[in-house]
């Protein structure tokens, strides 16, 4: 049976953007999986929430855990994205120059995402929002 | 090389409590730029950056990362403190700039990930 853990994440509030990342973290541990795929996991995840705070109005993270896999869902109200294509591509980005002075907004987070993951889905709509799905199978 | 030498070759104060049995650090990194920090696969590391907020210490639990240092006089917050020690994670204060901090610590073979 898999595991269901919801979390909601505000536009612009980094200081908050980690906490489902950090708790996706400590349910893996607990079920002992391997640390190389924890680490997978959870850097993915934790990139799409720093896309949210940095980009998008709010959003949430939807995750299930299984027996077999991770399945992740990161959905957002906010600006959509005009060409994916683009930024999947590393070195592109739109992020504020706050955020890259926080050490983000580099235009790596998608491409990480990917590498870390074994499927990537980005369904988009300019002006409304963004979900992104991605999972992990670590049977 | 263990965290107490560390700590005195580049006269840094731990801003988190120290594990109780010291241990070996391998290889270490040094960057500001937290994406670049988020694609190493090498873990158990020293991250050596000029960054000091809470995105840095969340991406070194998200990277199993277990020293972050923090150069040229940067201070952790209080927040990143409670954080870190939330994550066993250790947090060292150096008044030297990254450079140095770099050299002393590759000189004294800390291994580079690159």
């Amino acid at each position: 049976m898999a595991i269901e853990l919801n979390f909601t994440i505000e536009g612009g509030d980094f200081s908050n953007a980690g906490k489902a990342s950090s708790k996706i973290k400590k349910v893996l541990k607990q079920l002992n999986i391997e640390a190389k795929i924890i680490k997978k996991i959870v850097v993915a995840v934790y990139e799409a929430e720093v896309n949210v705070a940095a980009h998008a109005y709010s959003g949430n993270v939807k995750a299930l855990v299984g027996e077999n896999d991770v399945v992740v869902m990161v959905s957002d109200s906010g600006p959509g994205i005009e060409n994916v294509e683009l930024a999947m591509k590393e070195g592109y980005s739109t992020a504020s120059k706050e955020v890259r002075e926080m050490g983000f907004g580099a235009g790596m987070g998608l491409a990480n995402i990917k590498r870390n993951t074994d499927e990537l889905k980005i369904e988009t709509k300019v002006g409304e929002g963004t979900t992104v799905t991605f999972s992990l199978n670590y049977s | 090389m263990k965290i107490n030498e560390i700590i005195e070759k580049i006269n840094a104060r731990a801003a988190t409590s120290l594990p109780e049995e010291d241990f070996e650090l391998e290889k270490a990194f040094s960057s500001d730029l937290m994406s670049d920090v988020l694609t190493l696969e090498e873990e158990n590391i020293l991250l050596i950056t000029g960054l000091a907020n809470v995105q840095l210490i969340r991406t070194a639990e998200m990277a199993n990362i277990d020293v972050v240092v923090l150069a040229r006089g940067k201070k952790a917050s209080p927040e990143m403190v409670e954080l870190a020690s939330e994550n066993g994670l250790v947090i060292l204060e150096t008044p030297f700039s990254i450079y140095k901090t770099s050299g002393i610590l590759y000189s004294n073979g800390l291994k580079p990930v690159y």
